[in-house]
């Protein structure tokens, strides 16, 4: 089956299948939805109006048996930051909607009415279908019920009930092989999709399968691509501590940013790391490894139960945990596992939540370590979309300008994950540069500037740090347009046979002729896009910067602080 | 002298979190890793005082030692 283009329109409620325009043929994941954004979105537009789109597109081997392949983008312009966005996400959707011959979904227009609708994809196309019981509910119900709804296989991609208020934290949620969730979680995508007036999507694949110009050849690389990631180090420790692994390792290299960004180690760091949930996870009965879909090899993913051994959370990741953990000094693994569950189910980004949680406990919301006051907050305030809820599910940004809070981490408005930019330059780099505002996953300098893979740059030194995010900003596009989980990275560094065999499994796939050279490029043209997208709304590169505090106040225990020239960080932009 | 060495991972398993160890003066890294009994081709990182050292670093009366495995995520 050959792909096509399944286009929706909200405001007349129809649709359509197309050809794949020949410019955008050799795209997928997130080169897609950055190419059909900048052709199709005005920059200029409201992300909330009816000229914004919300692009979902499968990476260009997802569908197929190509280990971790399975990853779908999200594309629009973001309500949080105002640039263009890409967020992917695992789970069963990307592999499903591949096999409908579906190369991406455009979701466009606005209904007039207060309707909610769903839309159900197929091999034949889209049809809109009127949605009244799962409207104000949860991820787990639409889940639930949608699941008992539907008796065959499918796919589900779906918003909570902060997607349908629109706050510019909402995520979007993918069902994965369990029922569980993962979600494509930064830049408010979700928020887009209620403006659309979208609860769910469900994917049935039918009996269509993914076209292989060459299997033979696309067998003999899947086997050297799956044995150079399962054979490397890093991936069998994600298979057993999960990305949480990194509480400590970062504590200790002093760059943890604990309490609002005012320290860089947390004392609570061995209560919620990788090695205590581990212990929990084993006592409780819960399972250390998981896939977010069918053909992840590294399985960084866990089932984590709580006290009484019944399932709490999955997909339970660092970034989480050190959000509500260190940020806001919470070192109660089972609160923190609540509030990842509570986001979850509410569609929020937990990043963003749990960040803007620590700048309005700065701002005297709650104390700092206050865990049952966030789960309060949440349950109360954000689920019902109060005043303050909605404050909160408006990000880190709007939390400071509403509890006057200096210290706000956030780039371009997105708030800055779990790495501090004082400790570890070369991320700051990466915060202050990428196309999508603060986002460690756009060029993971951690990997050379701490854990020491694919080389080694002194973290606390400015030398060498724009030229490493800059080769790790072109390569990450790349792979976000393959499909692939970025956690292929570790062995693409290390592992000469890694990255061939990637290209070889497109040209396979495809029956093309690619070079390593045309996946830089690919890279590079990516960036650039995304760059010119933003230019056009109106972002110069006095927006590529840090936090002016990152300047001022020294980040114990290296007690350095952020030293990078506007001029240092644009050279960022030379190639 | 003494180091205060912690470990990281499965490098706890039957070992330790964190100890005060006693050792000769000018004992490096890999020393203190081999007299643990860890394969030094396991070990990822290692840091004194939350900065990363080369294997030979000899260590100082009071250093805090963190050994890691390969380890990664994000
Ligand atoms: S390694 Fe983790 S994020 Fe990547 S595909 Fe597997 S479970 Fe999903």
């Amino acid at each position: 089956m050959s792909d096509k283009i399944f286009r929706v329109n909200m405001t007349t409620l129809t649709t359509c299948v197309e050809e794949v325009p020949a410019n955008w043929a050799g795209h997928g994941g997130r080169g897609l939805t950055s190419t059909i954004v900048t052709a199709e979105v005005p920059p200029t537009c409201h992300p909330l109006g009816p000229n914004n789109k919300l692009i979902i597109a499968p990476g260009l081997l997802s569908g197929t048996p190509a280990a971790n392949s399975g990853r779908l983008s999200f594309g629009g312009k973001s309500p949080l930051t105002g640039t263009i966005k890409e967020s992917n996400a695992g789970g069963t959707a990307a592999q499903l909607m591949a096999r409908c011959g579906c190369k991406a979904l455009i979701l466009e227009g606005r209904p007039a009415g207060n309707t909610w609708y769903s839309l159900a994809v197929s091999p034949k196309g889209v049809t809109i279908n009127v949605e009244t019981e799962l409207i104000g509910k949860g991820n787990f119900e639409v889940v639930s019920t949608v699941t008992g709804r539907i008796a065959k296989k499918h796919a589900l991609i779906s918003i909570g009930q902060t997607g349908e208020m629109r706050m510019a934290a909402a995520n979007i949620s993918v069902k994965d092989s369990e029922g569980h969730l993962r979600s494509a979680g930064r830049g408010g995508l979700g928020a887009v999709m209620g403006s659309k007036r979208v609860k769910f999507i469900t994917i049935d694949p039918q009996d269509g399968k993914v076209a292989i110009a060459d299997p033979e050849k696309f067998k003999a690389a899947n086997k050297i691509f799956t044995k150079a990631l399962t054979s490397h180090p890093i991936s069998q420790g994600l298979g057993q501590y999960g990305t949480n692994v990194l509480v400590n390792i970062i504590n200790e290299a002093g760059g943890l940013p604990t309490k609002n960004f005012t320290a860089g180690q947390f004392a609570g760091h061995d209560k919620i790391s990788g090695e205590t949930m581990y212990d929990r996870i084993m006592e409780r009965g819960g399972k250390p490894k998981h896939g977010c879909h069918p053909g992840c090899v590294i399985q960084c993913s866990q089932i984590y139960n709580d006290l009484k051994g019944q399932y709490k959370t999955s997909g339970f990741e660092y970034e989480s945990i050190w959000a509500m953990g260190a940020d806001c000094c919470v070192d109660n693994l089972d609160h923190i596992a609540e509030a990842d569950s509570l986001m979850d189910d509410l569609g929020l980004d937990s990043i963003e939540t749990s960040v803007a949680m620590g700048v309005a406990m700065e701002g005297g919301l709650l104390e700092f370590g206050d865990g049952e006051g966030i789960l309060r907050i949440l349950k109360e305030e954000v689920a019902k979309g109060t005043g303050l809820g909605r404050i909160i599910g408006g990000g880190a940004g709007l939390v400071g300008k509403t509890f006057g809070v200096a210290r706000v981490p956030v780039v371009k408005n997105q708030a800055i994950p779990a790495y501090d930019p004082r400790a570890i330059k070369g991320i700051g780099i990466t915060y202050a540069t990428s196309t999508m505002g603060a986002d460690h996953t756009m060029g993971y300098a951690i990997a050379t500037n701490i854990l020491k893979v694919g080389g080694s740059v002194d973290p606390l030194a400015k030398e060498g740090q724009v030229e490493l995010s800059r080769n790790l900003q072109i390569a990450t596009a790349a792979i976000d347009s393959t499909g692939m989980c970025l956690f292929i990275a570790f062995a693409a560094l290390d592992d000469a046979t890694c990255l061939p065999a990637l290209i070889d499994l497109i040209n396979a796939r495809f029956g093309i002729n690619l070079t390593g050279d045309d996946v830089v490029n690919l890279g590079k043209y990516i960036l650039k896009t995304e760059r010119a997208f933003n230019e056009a709304a109106g972002f110069t590169r006095t927006d590529d910067r840090l936090p002016e505090f990152f300047e001022y106040e020294p980040l114990a225990p290296h007690n350095m602080v952020w030293d990078f020239t506007g001029e240092e960080i644009d050279s960022f932009w030379d190639f | 002298m003494k180091i205060t060495v912690r470990l990281f991972a499965f490098f706890r398993e039957g070992r330790f979190i964190e100890e005060q160890l006693e050792y000769p003066d000018r004992t490096t890294v890999a020393g203190v890793i081999n007299d643990l009994g860890i394969d030094i081709n396991a070990v990822g990182v290692t840091m004194i005082s939350s900065r990363h050292c080369p294997l030979d670093a000899e260590l100082r009366d009071g250093d805090q030692l963190g050994i890691f495995p390969m380890i990664g995520g994000g």
